[in-house]
């Protein structure tokens, strides 16, 4: 069971970055880092939604809380690797690209579009969240004791 | 995963599954009219009629039970790929698809409660020939129709419970012809 | 008599010319554009997303441009836009304890591990009218400290370990959907939530305040406030394993309430839970005080008639555009009912002076 997670481990998280990603960001980071390869759809983008779920105070039992938009597609590439898409929100250039970049990941280009799509993407997503942590982190309240007059 | 699994979907889904569903309704409508249903090509065994219908009707909301030899690797992937389904026992579908004979027991299924009838199983039944048979009338049916059936008293005893009770579609190739709860057999 | 009439085309059709007009507005004054309003009207943003039940700051922008800043109507076009949508699966339920918060204070324990952070807060303002803003809005710089590496774990934690809290254990039960199926009563704490999260923030404000008055009392602590993003995760039947669809922002609320004890539990402190989308603790807090309200029957109290106690009036009426549809379609033409009406008042007329009449004879 181990052995199993671990395999999709790698996968899950460049499938999770893509799926985050701004738009547009893929697409750029592809096309500047490799040519596209021809593909075939296997499912052609197409445009739903996921319901989000939360837990009753925040530990309990599952309910749920309202729907995201989520782009999906999947395609094939010549090698016969497979890529799939499931990117938030609705632009299906992206999912196309997103799902490009899962199935290229697969092939013999994969850690090219590591070092030249994927670690750029992580960085940016990093910086970001880093930035509002700091920015939030200046607003931590510092208690001072006072003098108390009790005696 | 293997891309053969992935390919036998809608090639252009929202027309596919406008004509399908145009089809299965009017079949719904028309008891024992013959409709034809081969937008799909869905792996063996499942019939290019069973597999259109499965893409058209199922779906992330929608729980399927598998009976007999359609429970097999092929189909679940190619199930879970184009309808995402979640796969269930009879005791808890919305649809099940299978031979008559895998299907049963009926008495399995969720037959609706009278608050909402609707929640009850349709079942799909991959037979090995669909032509005239059975006579059949009620609502959608001027006079009479004929209708091959696997067997006369279980859909009887389904009448009877109406406004409650299982719809059926059977399936042979790429045709198929509804028997809804609301049909008498004869 | 019944005359069926048509017409009108006409009369719409220019009024919908003219409502775009008017939406435009004076075209000297340059357009919105969906990006300003995404950026600068955020909080609106949020409310419609929320509201709308559909976690997209894109569409939420559109519809609050289309409806001329007219926030239920921009939730009504939300929300006939959602139920176009397939949807392709549910998250697994977001883990708000790894939240990376922006915003995250208690009103019950001032140290606390990962402290009392304030984040960006109206509450510290004067509330006195910032003239410089309409003049040319001169965004000031940002402070930034070193953050603290690790989760921030939730307040209520500290009192499970004291065992002076109810506990709120992990169920994996598959929980109903009111977008899928009516609401049923008696409803599950899994509907009531699902129903608040997208109620009426104004219906559960006066809801929750009325709480605070006395109707139900239920003397809440916010234990805990957080706004932040949280990562959403799903299954992918056709990969079989989970990977992260997206980001959403959400404010959670857990009230700490005090309980004196029932036939059935100990005395102990409750627990009240919001969890909204975007940025919206109003709206969480009320949240968190309507659903403890509710919660009487499970923690055995007594039902005191409270509007916020019972279920099916709070749950019936909250929902805003359920309610704005019923309450402005009065306004339509309802040519044949009045007709029928005005005879019904006529014939009682003059049975009643036929009757008054032949009174006066006898």
């Amino acid at each position: 069971m181990k052995d199993f997670f671990d395999e999709h481990a790698d996968r899950k998280a460049w499938m999770s970055l893509l799926a985050k990603a701004p738009n547009g960001r893929v697409s750029a980071l592809l096309d500047g880092a490799i040519e596209r390869p021809a593909f075939t759809w296997l499912r052609a983008p197409e445009i739903g939604s996921a319901m989000v779920r939360g837990r009753a105070g925040a530990t309990g039992a599952p309910f749920n809380l309202g729907e995201i938009t989520v782009t999906r597609c999947a395609l094939t590439i010549e090698s016969g690797a497979v890529g799939h898409a499931y990117i938030q929100g609705r632009s299906k250039a992206d999912a196309e690209a997103a799902a490009l970049v899962d199935a290229l990941m697969q092939t013999d280009a994969a850690e090219m579009l590591r070092t030249n799509v994927l670690e750029p993407l992580r960085k940016e997503l990093e910086q970001a969240k880093a930035t509002r942590a700091a920015k939030a982190a200046a607003t931590k309240v510092e208690f001072f004791t006072m003098a108390r007059g009790e005696d | 995963m293997q891309s053969e699994t992935l390919s036998g979907g809608f090639t252009e889904p929202a027309i596919q599954s406008a004509h399908a569903f145009r089809s299965i309704m009017n079949a719904m409508a028309r008891p024992g009219t013959i409709e034809q249903l081969d937008s799909a090509e869905p792996p063996a065994p499942l019939s290019k009629a069973a597999g259109t219908l499965l893409l058209t009707l199922c779906d992330t909301d929608t729980p399927l039970y598998l009976a007999g030899d359609v429970d097999c690797d092929a189909v679940r992937a190619w199930l879970a790929f184009h309808t995402g389904a979640p796969l269930v026992g009879p005791g808890h579908c919305m649809f099940a698809v299978g031979s008559w004979d895998a299907l049963m027991p009926l008495n399995a299924y969720p037959v609706g409660s009278s608050e909402y009838p609707d929640r009850s199983a349709t079942l799909i039944v991959e037979s090995s020939e669909l032509g005239d048979g059975m006579t059949l009338r009620g609502p959608g049916i001027q006079d009479t129709h004929s209708l091959s059936l696997p067997e006369t008293a279980a859909f009887q005893v389904n009448r009877a419970m109406f406004p409650l009770g299982l719809d059926f579609i059977f399936t042979c190739g790429d045709r198929l012809a509804a028997l809804p709860r609301s049909t008498e057999v004869v | 008599m019944y005359v069926a009439v048509k017409g009108g085309e006409r009369a719409i059709e220019n009024a919908h010319a003219w409502l775009a007009e008017e939406r435009r507005g004076d075209t000297a004054v340059a357009e919105l554009g969906l990006a300003q309003i995404k950026e600068q009207l955020k909080l609106s943003v949020d409310r419609v997303m929320a509201e709308g039940s559909l976690y997209d700051p894109d569409l939420a922008a559109l519809a609050i441009k289309q409806s001329r800043g007219d926030l239920i109507e921009a939730i009504f076009l939300i929300r006939a836009y959602r139920t176009t949508m397939p949807r392709f699966g549910s998250s697994k339920p977001v883990d708000t304890g790894a939240m990376a918060c922006d915003r995250r204070i208690s009103a019950t324990f001032k140290d606390l591990p990962g402290g009392q952070v304030l984040g960006p807060t109206f509450d510290y303002t004067h509330r006195l009218l910032d003239f410089k803003l309409a003049a040319d809005g001169e965004v000031p710089e940002t402070a930034m400290r070193k953050a603290d590496a690790g989760h921030v774990p939730h307040v209520t934690k500290f009192l499970n370990q004291e065992g002076l809290i109810e506990e709120s254990p992990q169920d994996d039960t598959a929980p109903p959907d009111l977008t899928r199926e009516p609401l049923e009563m008696p409803a599950n704490r899994a509907s009531r939530l699902q129903a608040l999260a997208r109620a009426d923030e104004g219906f559960t404000l006066g809801l929750a305040y009325s709480t605070q008055r006395g109707y139900g009392r239920n003397h809440a602590f916010v234990g805990e406030l957080r706004i932040g993003a949280v990562p959403v995760e799903m299954d992918i039947p056709e990969l079989g394993f989970a990977v992260e669809i997206g980001e959403v922002t959400l404010t959670e609320c857990e009230t700490v309430n005090q309980f004196k004890g029932s036939k059935t539990e100990p005395p102990q402190f409750t627990r009240g839970y919001g969890l909204v989308f975007g940025q919206s603790e109003r709206k969480a807090i009320s949240m968190a005080l309507v659903d403890r309200a509710l919660r009487w029957k499970e923690l055995g109290e007594d039902f005191e008639n409270a509007p916020a106690q019972d279920a099916e009036f709070v749950l019936y009426h909250a929902d805003n555009i359920q309610a704005t549809g019923f309450l402005e379609h009065i306004k339509l033409p309802h040519y044949v009912d009045f007709q029928s009406e005005l005879e019904l008042v006529r014939k009682l007329r003059r049975e009643a002076v036929s009757a008054q009449v032949q009174e006066a004879a006898e």
